[in-house]
């Protein structure tokens, strides 16, 4: 370990730029499904265990894409249309029924959607490893020693432009604000008139495409397998528990950090580590908030 | 008042449980045989098992149809009960209690991989119900003192550990740098066969001197090795080694591409299950590559013929395989062979007979000679490796002369 | 007393079962360990309103406690699990016996201990949090067991074996399942039936009106917890021993499926009754081996929309269908002028 920390300070620094960019990159990935979780949850109460699951469909979505010859990139519009519209099938037919009840049915239920979901592509695109070429450009720096693929930038480029549209979409559209006014209470939206089921409805919807874009650019950076989504998940969900709900610059922070942080664990403590860090950070804000809140004598809710 | 309901719940629990039976399967049915394995269709392992089951059907229908198994005179089919373990080792523990005990099953085929093997290992001692088994390598199965399990394949110190042998014959040749400043990184897949091979491959770096600086365990749900291979550039060593199933393969060559890992010696496992030299033609170029199998073994026998025979005949009955047998699935043939000549020679369904008749196997298959040691491994057959050239082609390298150093990649 | 009734057939079934169906003993095992598993997440998760996924780490760090016991009281455990194999295990009848009733023991023991400090940490979590943070801790245990040479890290522990002859082998564990499955079940009985189980409720009904009462929460929580954790290593040190091999993943952290299937089993049955989890594990278990004999490839597909169907269409479990059915039979009181006017609404 002390080794690793000498070769990353004192002999290679030029690695902390490679590590840095690709936290950055990986933050930017995760960034994109916590707030799709963020979103459901602080709408809807609902906590998706099958996050992740949505993150890989999108995945095979694009590869579907790739193998019918379009560039996952130019299909990105049509893959988020058709998770849409799958979000809204599985709104209508499981989770609408779970919103109002505790919050272990919601996680229950998602995780039976996680199940069913992880087998049906398991049965349509088999267990192997797949991948999607972008067929981009691979960038260097340092004399080779630092490497930057094109499609990573773009991926970065894409987040950013989809995590703006989405806040202006909150903001700006009628539907935006009603999703908000809903979060914020959705007995009051009621009376003035929102029709909170359309409003659960469109946000499982666009949780849905969110994961799915987020989906396509893990297909072009990393490698898909029907049983990778768990991990997904775990990741948001320390993430979005982290950063706490409704606070999509926090999201996007605790992302980056995330990104960082398993970087870093893979290299000075040994790639054994690197999930394993993801969680040191959820119990670690854990804690840290528990104590914060009994200065206060009060709890973590 | 919960009198009618503790009957009735009785009641219910007894036929749930008794629905449960499969019709109890004899081992010998008639005139078939029963094997049963219980391998990986879901989870983690179950690129490979599908691998494995074919290579399987492929050998009992050749062996079905060219005559079946004669024993006493009479000729016998052979026929698998496959259950699928999810790549759990306790389930497939759980699966082969139930193969042994509810389908009366007496003779195993192996699931895939050594952690299934090493649970399911127990059971078939317990029970004394031989195995023959081809993709459980891990030399920690032959040193417990099992009677009952017998791998076809060569075992896990043979993966990579020799290509460290050929390195260091090279390196002489070349007078690239003397042995012992070699210096090695390592990436293993956390389970028993990957650091199975890694305790081979640390033993014979201490024999020949060569220093390790990255010894990495990947987890076995990341899809991620960018911060090992980050570690890798900077320290710039001259061996990389890689293991990790098809999965670790394929998350290997992609991201070998992604950072233009370039470095002398590159040798990972599975790359023909993986397909590398078909999905990443750039950075598998030049990786070297440790194969139970090659196809053009001169052994011969009169079920399949020789290796490219065998290749031949898989290939038009799996089409979807053209570009490539994996090892795994040949070595599964070779299992149902040892079965067929153990149940002839035997000429006898009792399994200690049957047991001690595959314990003196001696055979030469397309696969290769087979013979067991005491411990159940075979020792008759070496391991094989190959290069991955520029145009996705494999060649053979039976010396150090025939490698083609350093690797010329081009991304 | 009709209770009576249903230890019964229980014990006649749990005696009976295995001597009329030999071949699936080992099913009836893991169904007691399904059971153990299910009680014991109900006492905080059901009766105290504390939904934990991370009970599951309890059943790993026992087997492993256990197994290091076995083990290392014999022979130097790194060269044991030394990939090579070193060493050719051989325990003596008297070795394995100690071995293993020491194992058990030190694995319940050590849990509790385990649970008290991670009680610590967690209890100050709520709901949601809570659920999440406990499913952190058991992710945790299963990589950082995984990075831990001297227990085999990802290659695992070969258990000794069992020296009895063959036909005995699978008796020998059902018996301790059973044993187990039954002791625990006494205690929780026995603790609900004492303050524990009002003050329990009243955590889970309202901490803070709890708390203001002077009921001392945080103990309660603990010691709830802490005989939950014991049942759980004591079921991993038997669950090991019986599967004969242990790794991090799949055997003693099995997170993603038993870690959130005794979640279900108690929902399945009914949350919050000393019988619910019990139902709903029998239930659960019978279903689960069906699906896998019948539907071969599909099985998780089928398990996964059950799932699904039990959660949305079926949420109070079969415990709480039968209380509103027979409210009667369950000593509710009914006042029918109230349900007939909600049934109006």
């Amino acid at each position: 370990m002390l080794d690793n920390l000498q070769l990353l300070f004192v002999y290679a620094p030029v690695m902390n730029v490679q590590m840095i960019l690709d936290g950055i990159f990986i933050g930017a990935v995760f960034a994109l499904a916590a707030y799709g979780l963020a979103l459901v949850w602080g709408v809807m109460n609902v906590k998706n265990l099958a996050q992740g699951d949505f993150v890989i469909m999108g995945g095979y979505v694009a590869f579907t894409a790739h193998n019918i010859g379009i560039h996952p990139v130019l299909a990105l519009p049509i893959i988020a249309i058709v998770m849409f519209l799958y979000g809204l099938v599985v709104y209508q037919l499981v989770i609408k029924r779970v919103i109002d009840n505790d919050m272990f049915v919601s996680l229950l239920a998602t995780f039976g959607l996680s199940l069913f979901m992880q087998q049906v592509m398991n049965l349509i695109y088999g267990p192997e490893v797949q991948t999607v070429d972008s067929h981009m450009y691979i960038m260097t720096m340092f004399d080779d020693f630092v490497t930057v693929p094109t499609v990573k930038i773009v991926s970065l480029g894409l987040a950013a432009f989809f995590a703006t549209v989405i806040v202006i979409f909150m903001t700006r559209s009628r539907m935006g604000q009603a999703i908000r006014a809903t979060a914020q209470d959705a007995r009051a939206a009621r009376v003035l008139g929102i029709d909170t089921n359309k409003v659960y409805m469109f946000t499982f919807g666009l949780n849905s495409a969110i994961c799915g874009i987020a989906g396509v650019l893990v297909s072009m950076i990393w490698v898909l397998q029907p049983f990778y989504g768990i991990v997904y998940a775990l990741r948001t969900f320390a993430i979005v528990t982290a950063a706490g709900l409704g606070n999509l610059p926090g999201v996007i922070t605790m992302s980056f950090i995330l990104g960082w942080v398993e970087q870093y664990a893979g290299i000075v403590a040994g790639a054994e580590y690197q999930i394993a860090a993801a969680v040191f950070v959820l119990i670690g804000v854990l804690s840290w908030r528990q104590v914060q809140m009994r200065r206060q004598r009060q709890v973590v809710r | 008042m919960f009198k009618k309901y503790s009957i009735a719940a009785g009641a219910a629990l007894a036929v749930g449980l008794a629905g449960i039976v499969a019709p109890a399967v004899a081992k010998v049915e008639g005139d078939t045989i029963v094997i049963g394995s219980s391998l990986s269709f879901t989870g983690k392992y179950s690129t490979n098992g599908f691998h494995t089951q074919k290579g399987y059907d492929f050998a009992v229908k050749r062996i079905n149809d060219t005559g079946g198994v004669k024993v006493g005179g009479k000729s016998y089919k052979i026929k698998v009960v496959y259950y699928d373990d999810e790549s759990t080792p306790s389930r497939a523990s759980q699966l082969t209690e139930r193969l042994v005990n509810q389908d009366g099953v007496k003779f195993m085929l192996g699931p895939y991989s050594s952690s299934m093997t090493k649970a399911v290992a127990p059971v078939t001692e317990k029970y004394k119900v031989p195995m023959v088994e081809a993709e459980g390598a891990s030399r920690s199965l032959f040193t417990q003192g099992y009677r009952y399990i017998f791998a076809v394949l060569s075992t896990s110190e043979f993966y990579l550990a020799p290509v460290l042998d050929l390195i260091a014959e090279r390196t002489k040749k070349d007078g690239y740098k003397s042995v012992s400043d070699l210096r090695i990184a390592m990436a293993f897949e956390n389970d028993p066969f990957s650091l199975d091979v890694r305790a081979g491959v640390v033993d014979t770096a201490k024999k020949h001197g060569m220093k390790i600086v990255i010894d990495d365990k990947l987890p076995a749900d990341l899809s991620d090795m960018s911060a090992t291979l980050t570690k890798f550039k900077a320290l710039k060593p001259d061996i990389l080694l890689v293991s990790g199933h098809s999965k670790g393969a394929a998350t290997a060559a992609r991201q070998f591409e992604e950072m233009k890992i370039n470095t002398r010696y590159v040798s990972i496992t599975h790359c023909e299950s993986a397909k590398v030299h078909v999905k990443f033609p750039k950075s598998a170029n030049g990786l070297l590559c440790p194969t139970q199998w090659l196809t053009n073994l001169p052994n011969s026998e009169p079920i399949f013929g020789n290796a490219q025979k065998y290749d031949a005949d898989f290939k038009k009955a799996y089409p979807e395989y053209k570009t490539g047998i994996p090892y795994q699935t040949t070595q599964a043939s070779a299992a149902v062979l040892v079965w067929k000549d153990a149940f002839e020679r035997a000429n006898s369904f009792d399994t200690e007979k049957v047991r001690d008749a595959i314990s003196a196997t001696d055979m030469n298959t397309f696969y290769g000679p087979i013979k067991f040691s005491e411990a159940g491994n075979n020792i008759a057959k070496p391991m094989f490796y190959r290069q991955i050239q520029p145009d996705g082609s494999y060649t053979n390298i039976v010396s150090h002369k025939d490698m083609t150093v350093p690797r010329k990649v081009s991304y | 007393m009709n209770e009576k009734l249903i230890y019964i057939g229980l014990a006649a079934f749990g005696i009976l079962g295995p001597i009329a169906f030999p071949d699936y003993i080992i099913q009836f095992a893991v169904l007691w360990i399904m059971v153990i598993m299910a009680s014991t997440w109900d006492i905080t998760g059901g009766q105290m309103g504390y939904n934990s996924l991370g009970n599951i780490a309890f059943f790993g760090v026992g087997m492993y406690i256990s197994a290091c016991i076995q083990v290392s009281m014999f022979y130097d455990l790194g060269d044991f699990t030394a990939s090579y194999g070193a060493i050719k295990p051989v325990f003596t009848d008297l070795q394995y016996y100690t071995g293993l009733g020491l194992g058990i023991v030190f694995a319940g023991v050590g849990c509790s201990l385990f649970s008290l400090l991670l009680g610590l940490a967690v209890f100050g979590l709520r709901g949601p949090y809570f659920a999440i943070g406990t499913l952190g801790v058991a992710v945790a245990a299963r990589e950082i067991a995984g990075t831990i040479d001297v227990i085999g890290a990802g290659a695992g522990i070969a258990m000794p074996f069992l020296p009895l002859p063959i036909e005995y082998r699978s008796a020998f564990f059902y018996v301790l399942c059973f044993i187990l499955a039954v002791f625990a079940h006494l205690v929780i009985r026995w603790l609900f039936k004492t303050q524990f189980g009002l003050a329990a409720n009243a955590i889970r009904d309202d901490e803070d009106k709890a708390e203001a009462m002077g009921i001392p929460t945080l103990r309660y929580k603990q010691v709830g917890w802490a005989i939950a954790a014991f049942f759980m290593g004591c079921a991993g040190a038997v669950f090991g021993n019986m599967v004969g091999y242990i790794e991090p993943l799949e055997v003693a952290f099995p997170v993603a499926t038993f870690g959130i299937f005794m979640v279900a089993m108690s929902l399945l049955g009914g949350k919050g009754t000393l019988w619910g989890p019990v139902l709903g594990a029998i239930f659960f278990h019978v279903v689960k081996e069906a699906t896998w004999t019948y539907l071969l490839g599909l099985q998780w597909v089928v398990l996964g929309l059950i799932l699904i169907l039990n959660i949305v269409y079926f949420q109070q479990g079969i415990m709480g269908w039968l209380q509103a059915k027979y409210p009667e039979r369950f000593g509710i009181a009914v006042d029918e002028s109230t349900s007939a006017s909600k049934e109006g609404v």
